[in-house]
């Protein structure tokens, strides 16, 4: 900007390098502003002490350590400690949710890509699945409730049939109620990615592999699934992080007896233990980066987008 | 809707006569409203902001009530880390033990209070009807004098300032729907009976659900407490192992943190039998479903909110301020609270402003002579009921412990974790 003489003809690479400085400036300084900050100050009030009122800026492991206490031995009751338990509990739903996401999620992009041939229909259909995202989450998950509850719905019809003598107790406040949930809300997150990336094969591969003699599953595994990875990792990433953050959807539909690493934090910021808080939040950052870093290694994104 | 303009400057005439004739009303020195519109900016839970108090309140004085409801742990977490955000503050008396050292909140000049002196005697000594009550936990009278106006210290004999004037309390118990469960409940320790596997549900606010706990523990004659409010580390592991047993067992189908949440799991009938707030009750009761707010011989578990004034407030707002607080201890709004079940703190006020029959009912453990009906006009208990729990003074003579902050909170909630985890 400052030399438009020089810029018009033949830029010197200096001037490039200010251009490329300004125009990762605005982003960068929002990433600045709202991610790293705040992250820093995260770390920073994990290593601090508190009393019931006050936080006390003196740098300790104290957080940490009262994380894993009695996590070399089981508690009386035979369980892990609840770090421990309150992770596996929530690994747990991730895989299973993930399984069931990406099952459901992979089927519904496969016929919306392959099977719909206008691509009005196919718009159409894509909305169709954006549906339920115009009403709150809190209000889709409450609207379980009276349908799975001891008197809901399900168990009249249930007991009307004859099928049961006593209402189902499973169906709510239970982990199928936490998983069927996690599912219902989440498997839009899943289409998306792996939709838009069916999108972008090519057709003619297609036919070049029942060309080749290739049955439709083969055809399946060996050629859609491998160029619709990207959007699986993506769909798998919005998924994973979700789940391991969530604390509403485990709440609500398991009846608050169910653990989950959210739920933990919820609750000491709620009683002002933010150094506590803090300290488990850095350990969930740094469990599900190292998921994502995991996933990465499989697929790589830069590549692939 | 014709002419905009001319409307509101009407409405601003009238509510400035009702301004002045409500400051009269209440005899303390008169402020002139005219040249603004005080706004309050009351923080509390949602359970007593109700829009009914809010609008007669405007309409005795012209100044605006502006509501902000967050749940009980985040008035505490507002109080502490953002003073400035409100003008009011309705919380709860145990709250007090983690918001009165930060200094964000004024003592509070009783000499500016009409009806200090009348506020009842459970508050100033732990009394009623000249009968100490349980002061187990954090008691009001333990925490409701502040040294000074502005000391971050309790008072250990009544002094000038208070720390919160009481508002609304009451003594919580367990709900049951006795239409399921069809046989007299007396003792706490019937939420944890396996009779009840699968239908009960506890408080999953860590320091009120393990006082719950700690009620059936004694009545289940397992331990007793020196004081159920402040445990020590192995009195919260026995609590806490007795409810992860029960949990393991399958006795709850949910915990509840939540008003809304207590009255859904009661009135769907997924459960039977929880520890439960009283207006809860009355709300499932709205609906036609039978619902018990039942006595047990244990006692009850109270519980006492109050207002506050933050450290920084001055001027207009602070005369505001004192004027609601005021108006509100003046009986319509005690009248009001005492309809749905509450106590109101200053007990003369309200009765004036109660029917006979009202107050014979809420009061005094009559049968009601007429169809009770809720403020909103919900019937709530035909003629001839008996209010559970009887009169005012058997139910808060009855307290047996009162909702705490414990001097091992850090250790409880980590404890309280692990049982949601378990």
């Amino acid at each position: 900007m400052s030399a438009p003489t020089a810029s018009a003809h033949a830029p010197s690479p200096s001037v490039h390098a200010v251009k490329a400085w300004w125009q990762a400036a605005p982003f960068a300084l929002v990433f600045l502003l709202f991610f790293l900050i705040p992250l820093a100050l995260v770390a920073m009030v994990s290593l601090w002490n508190f009393n019931e009122y006050e936080l006390i800026p003196a740098v300790t492991l104290r957080n940490y350590l009262s994380l894993f206490e009695g996590c070399s031995q089981l508690t009386d009751n035979g369980d892990l400690c609840v770090t421990l338990n309150t992770y596996l509990s929530t690994f747990k739903f991730c895989l299973l949710v993930w399984g069931i996401t990406l099952l459901v999620g992979f089927s519904v992009a496969y016929f919306l890509a392959f099977h719909v041939r206008s691509p009005g229909m196919q718009t159409a259909l894509f909305v169709l699945c954006t549906v339920p995202f115009w009403t709150s989450n809190v209000i889709r998950m409450i609207s379980w409730v009276p349908l799975l509850g001891r008197n809901g719905l399900v168990n009249q019809m249930l007991t009307g049939l004859d099928l049961v003598d006593q209402p189902v107790e499973w169906l709510l406040f239970s982990n199928f109620s936490v998983v069927l949930a996690f599912v219902h809300l989440y498997t839009m997150f899943m289409i998306v990615p792996i939709f838009n990336s069916m999108m972008r094969i090519d057709r003619s591969l297609l036919e070049a592999a029942s060309d080749a003699g290739a049955s439709g599953w083969q055809t399946l595994w060996n050629v859609v699934v491998p160029l619709s990875r990207t959007g699986i990792l993506i769909g798998s990433i919005f998924v994973i992080t979700i789940v391991m953050g969530d604390f509403v959807t485990i709440g609500v539909m398991g009846g608050q007896q169910i653990a989950s690493i959210g739920k933990i934090i919820q609750v000491q910021t709620s009683y002002l233990q933010f150094p506590l808080a803090a300290a488990n939040a850095v350990i969930l950052l740094a469990v599900v980066l190292m998921i994502i870093w995991g996933l990465t290694r499989l697929v790589d994104i830069r590549k692939e987008l | 809707m014709t002419d905009p303009i001319d409307s509101s400057a009407g409405l601003q005439r009238r509510t400035l006569l009702q301004g002045t004739a409500g400051i009269l009303a209440t005899g303390i020195a008169p402020f002139v409203h005219a040249q603004e519109k005080i706004v309050l900016r009351y923080l509390g839970t949602a359970v007593n902001q109700d829009k009914a108090i809010a609008e007669k309140f405007k309409a005795d004085t012209g100044i605006e009530i502006q509501y902000v409801a967050v749940t009980t742990d985040d008035v505490t977490k507002r109080a502490v880390t953002a003073p400035n955000s409100f003008d009011l503050i309705d919380t709860e008396f145990f709250s007090l033990k983690k918001i009165v050292p930060t200094g964000n909140l004024k003592g509070i000049d009783t000499r500016k209070i009409k009806n200090a002196d009348k506020i009842t005697t459970l508050f100033t000594k732990g009394e009623v009807a000249g009968k100490a009550v349980g002061d187990q936990g954090t008691a009001p009278k333990k925490v409701i004098y502040l040294e000074g106006e502005k000391s971050k210290k309790f008072a250990t004999a009544p002094t000038q300032f208070m720390s919160l004037i009481p508002t609304v309390y009451n003594a919580d118990t367990l709900g049951i729907r006795p239409d399921l469960i069809k046989r007299p409940i007396g003792s706490w320790a019937e939420l944890l009976n396996p009779e009840f596997k699968g239908k009960a549900a506890i408080l999953n606010i860590p320091s009120i659900g393990i006082m719950d706990a700690a009620m059936v523990v004694e009545a289940k004659g397992i331990h007793k407490y020196a004081d159920k409010g402040n445990m020590t580390k192995a009195e919260i592991d026995l609590t806490i192992k007795t409810l992860i047993e029960a949990k393991k067992a399958g006795q709850f189908r949910a915990l509840w943190k939540d008003f809304n949440e207590s009255v859904n799991l009661m009135a769907s009938g997924e459960v039977v039998i929880q520890s439960m707030w009283s207006p809860a009750v009355t709300a499932v009761r709205t609906k036609g479903i039978a619902c018990n707010f039942q006595p047990l011989k244990e006692g009850y578990r109270a519980w006492a909110a109050g207002f506050g004034l933050p450290a920084t407030l001055s001027g207009k707002k602070l005369d505001g301020a004192y004027e609601f607080i005021n108006w509100f201890l003046d009986g319509w709004a005690g009248a009001y609270l005492n309809r749905q079940g509450y106590y109101s703190a200053v007990l003369d006020t309200a009765k004036a402003k109660m029917e006979a029959y009202e107050w014979a009912y809420w009061m005094e453990g009559k049968p009601a002579s007429q169809d009770i009906k809720s403020p909103n006009g919900d019937l709530l208990a035909k003629a001839g009921a008996v209010r559970d729990g009887g009169s005012y003074e058997q139910r808060m003579g009855g307290i047996a412990c009162w909702n705490a902050v414990m001097d091992e909170n850090e250790y409880m909630v980590r404890k309280w974790n692990e049982f949601v985890a378990a």
